[in-house]
């Protein structure tokens, strides 16, 4: 267990965590705002991450292929809005799991007819290739700096548009009391959309910026798509702060937990069931952490809701 | 002809003699395919009619209820690694491994509500996956093939075809005939009425957790029985049984019936099954239809099959109750 | 003096900065039925959220029967006989009338870990169920599903599911809300036979029922109790007459 080890560790725990940020911080919202689980968001990462690939193999310029996927990210989100979505706002939460889980099915298969099953990649652009020296024998790659640095930038600008702006002021109030806000005369559909569509562009975006570095193949978005419900009930549903924090804390948790889990299973058990018990306390690390959360705080760290 | 008595007694037995007949036609017509595909689904139906108990009667929607199929599974399959293959120590030892999850992560869950609940059960289900798949000793993620099938007092019970399938049978009706005494009974008013309203049982003096609490260990345990016959019916176990794409499959089964019913859940596997095996002959793309199925069916099929069988869609019957 | 069924000594709640409730102290005795009357956003909610178990207080204790029920969760406080009604009906619309109050019967009862017999077929549940139907005249709904109720027809079910607990003290939350004329009068009717057996607190807007009704007020007015005594005394009270302005205080 190295110093180098643990910094890079951390890093990409950093790095996961602002992953996981940009995809929980739209679902958070909508569910927060409009009450409504949405098990496809996963997808919509995958949509991103895949629509810039393609973008990529059209142009072959990585920015001008961020801008296109980004814009038919926020396309696809707002048609899947459309035609499924918004048919099941005023349903249980049940039938909302249920449609949502057909909706990734379906893209999930969508996508391997279109692309085939096997893992894509998108190359690093120039720009941003090769890596920094952060220490004495510590390089890091400049791509996932850049994704931190980005991730950051993101979150400072929608701390900026959620509490500084009349249309975050308004999402902040539709996330405490939706029926009141609607009753104030607020055309919440426009609101609705708003939300929708912009948690579906964060999502993509995270998806294009995972591209490099992850490889893009179907069901890419399912494991994070836990991960992201995760984050949202450990920070509270509804809560961008919340989400923020615990995006971090599982990131680095995850990241961390299985980098380190099976060294120290050594120091307590015999190798062999050591590298047995490592990588299954590993996986489970989230989801004890999640369960103790719940059982101090059961509507999360920052819970926003007043009902 | 779609009132209560069409609806809860002449249509389980139907279905149930429809279901006793499978050996016989697949005789008749030689077709071991049916035979074994049928026992596959009646599999699936007792942990089908387990999630309806809890999640139709109880409306407790967990996410996690694969986990069950596993732990039933690989009780059986660990036990015949180390070259014990009697039935009557399998399968009470799977069904006390799922009872004892199921009491230790209820107890947790049922703390909480809503989109909550249905995360930690998702959780507590991805965690026995994962404590699958790190099982290196018994196939870890690959899984594990079981060489041959358990035993009971010597019998050929689970190796023949036909013999397999009625004890499957048998413990399908079984399963139903028990869970269907316990919805009728105050255990399973109080679970139904819990479910219409909370405020009011706990102003009767009535603290549903622990009801709910049993009713979930009740249905764990019976789908620990259904993990054990599927690790015979398949001679393999693997970590997938577990997947959480399984849970949201077998919460879609029972939906598809209609939720409450019991019997509904078997239709709903029926016809899950029945569809997911069509629809893959025709092209390995099929949850591209199937998918886009299943948001239809819950736009608009509300009570699922039961529904449009009683002439229910989209709106309750007035008048007389259910059941 | 005969000792009090319900007790509230001091009672406080105060959400963040808004005091709820405000040094509170009230008693039920026997055999009466004790009003409480206030405007809108007195607290009348957070109140019987107190007294019920639903919201915990600040400060101050709930004596029941004289035990301290300051900790005690809803159901216990309700099995040991705190009935109440809801101000938004809580009954259950899927079951029947009958086994609406069956469930109540078989709650009060204790034993509901019986997993066998079959609970429709109870005959010892269904007898009583049906006879506190009778006695709020919804005996010819027994079969009907509840849910198909009118909103009159609902309130009295809710009076019987509360009923069917055998309470030592009810709880009524507004039981006129909603409410026409007719319906009116049967449940006055009602809650004055039912008086004798048990002790209420009234908690209610229409002041014609109230009057009718009561034996003792108690004005809730920002939290805090203002007056308390017979209907007489809080007709002639000048602080009530100013608490209300506006609204119709009969002569």
């Amino acid at each position: 267990m190295s110093v180098t080890l643990l910094a890079v560790q951390t890093l990409n725990g950093l790095q996961l965590g602002i992953l996981l940020f940009l995809i929980a911080a739209g679902l958070t919202l909508v569910f927060g705002v409009m009450d409504f689980i949405n098990l496809a968001h996963g997808v919509q990462y995958m949509l991103g991450a895949y629509l810039a690939v393609a973008c990529y193999q059209l142009t072959g310029s990585f920015w001008l292929a961020v801008i296109l996927a980004l814009a038919a990210a926020l396309i696809c989100g707002l048609l899947l809005e459309f035609l499924v979505f918004r048919h099941l706002y005023n349903r249980d939460h049940l039938d909302q799991v249920l449609a949502t889980f057909g909706v990734i099915l379906f893209l999930n298969e969508a996508v391997k007819v279109l692309w085939g099953g096997a893992p894509l990649s998108l190359p690093v652009p120039e720009l941003l290739d090769g890596s920094i020296q952060l220490m004495a024998n510590f390089a890091y790659p400049v791509f996932r700096i850049a994704l931190i640095v980005t991730g950051l930038a993101v979150a400072v600008l929608l701390y900026v548009l959620v509490t500084k702006t009349r249309i975050g002021m308004l999402v902040r109030a539709g996330a405490t009391n939706p029926d009141m806000v609607a009753a104030l005369g607020i055309n919440i559909r426009r609101l609705f959309m708003l939300v929708f569509g912009f948690g579906a562009m964060l999502a993509g975006f995270a998806g294009i910026m995972a591209a490099p570095i992850l490889s893009v193949e179907p069901g890419m978005g399912d494991n994070l798509l836990i991960l992201a419900f995760v984050v949202i009930v450990i920070g509270g549903i509804g809560s961008i702060r919340g989400a923020f924090l615990a995006a971090l804390i599982i990131g680095l948790v995850d990241t961390l937990g299985r980098s380190f889990a099976t060294d120290i299973a050594r120091v307590l058990l015999p190798p062999a069931a050591a590298n047995d018990v490592g990588p299954a306390i590993a996986s489970m690390l989230i989801y004890i952490l999640m369960a103790g959360v719940l059982f101090f705080r059961p509507s999360g760290l920052f819970p926003v809701r007043s009902a | 002809m779609t009132g209560p008595f069409f609806k809860n007694t002449v249509l389980p037995i139907a279905l149930f003699a429809a279901l006793a007949l499978v050996p016989a036609y697949a005789d008749v017509f030689d077709d071991r395919f049916v035979l074994l595909f049928f026992t596959r689904i009646l599999v699936f139906a007792i942990v089908a009619i387990s999630l309806d108990f809890i999640l139709g009667l109880g409306a407790m929607v967990s996410f996690g209820h694969a986990a069950y199929i596993g732990f039933g599974a690989y009780a059986v399959a660990i036990l015949s690694e180390h070259d014990i293959w009697d039935a009557w120590i399998s399968f009470p030892l799977a069904m006390a491994a799922g009872g004892l999850f199921a009491l230790v992560t209820g107890a947790i869950s049922l703390k909480t509500r809503g989109v909550y609940f249905i995360m930690i059960t998702l959780a507590f289900g991805q965690m026995a996956y994962f404590t699958a798949t790190s099982l290196s000793a018994y196939g870890g993620d690959d899984g594990l093939t079981m060489w041959g099938r358990s035993e009971l007092f010597g019998t050929g019970l689970f190796t023949g075809d036909a013999s397999f399938y009625y004890l499957v049978f048998g413990v399908l009706a079984g399963a139903y005939l028990l869970l269907r005494t316990f919805a009728a009974s105050r255990f399973g008013r109080v679970l139904k009425g819990a479910k219409q309203s909370e405020p009011r049982l706990e102003a009767m003096g009535i603290d549903p957790y622990r009801y709910r609490l049993a009713a979930y260990v009740i249905a764990g345990m019976i789908a620990s029985v259904a993990g054990a016959l599927m690790a015979n019916q398949a001679e393999f176990v693997s970590p997938a049984y577990m997947s959480w794409h399984r849970s949201g499959e077998l919460i879609v089964m029972v939906i598809l019936g209609g939720l409450g019913s019991l019997h509904g859940a078997i239709l709903g596997t029926i016809a899950f099954m029945v569809l997911e095996e069509v629809l893959s002959g025709y092209s390995e793309h099929w949850r591209l239809v199937f998918g886009p199925l299943l948001i239809l069916v819950v736009l608009y099929g509300r009570g699922g099959l039961m529904g449009l069988i009683s002439g229910q869609i989209g709106r309750k019957s007035r008048g007389e109750a259910d059941q | 003096m005969t000792a009090p069924v319900l007790e509230l000594k001091d009672l406080n709640k105060a959400y963040d900065a808004l005091q709820v409730t405000r040094n509170l102290s009230l008693e039920v005795f026997p055999g009466e039925i004790h009003a409480v009357i206030g405007p809108n956003g007195a607290g009348k909610t957070t109140l019987i959220g107190q007294i019920s178990g639903a919201t915990p207080s600040d400060s101050g204790k709930v004596l029941f029967g004289g035990t301290n029920v300051s900790g005690w969760s809803v159901a216990e406080r309700a099995k040991a006989g705190l009935g109440r009604t809801f101000q938004i009906t809580a009954i259950l619309p899927e079951f029947t009338v009958l086994e609406n109050v069956a469930l109540g019967v078989q709650a009060h009862e204790g034993h509901s870990f019986r997993f066998f017999r079959n609970a429709a077929r109870d005959q010892g549940l269904n007898e009583k169920a049906a006879s506190i139907l009778a006695d709020v005249g919804l005996a010819d709904r027994a079969r009907l599903r509840a849910g198909n109720l009118s909103h009159g027809e609902k309130r009295m079910l809710e009076l019987a599911l509360a009923l069917a607990c055998e309470p030592k003290l009810l709880i009524l939350d507004e039981p006129m809300a909603g409410t026409g004329p007719e319906e009116t009068a049967r449940l006055i009717e009602l809650l004055l036979a039912v008086k004798a057996r048990c002790p209420m607190l009234l908690v209610e807007h229409d002041m014609d029922a109230v009057f009718q009704l009561a034996d003792r007020i108690s004005v809730l007015v920002y939290g805090e109790i203002i007056a308390s005594g017979t209907p007489e005394e809080i007709r002639a009270d000048p602080r009530v007459r100013e608490a209300y302005l506006g609204e119709e205080v009969p002569a």
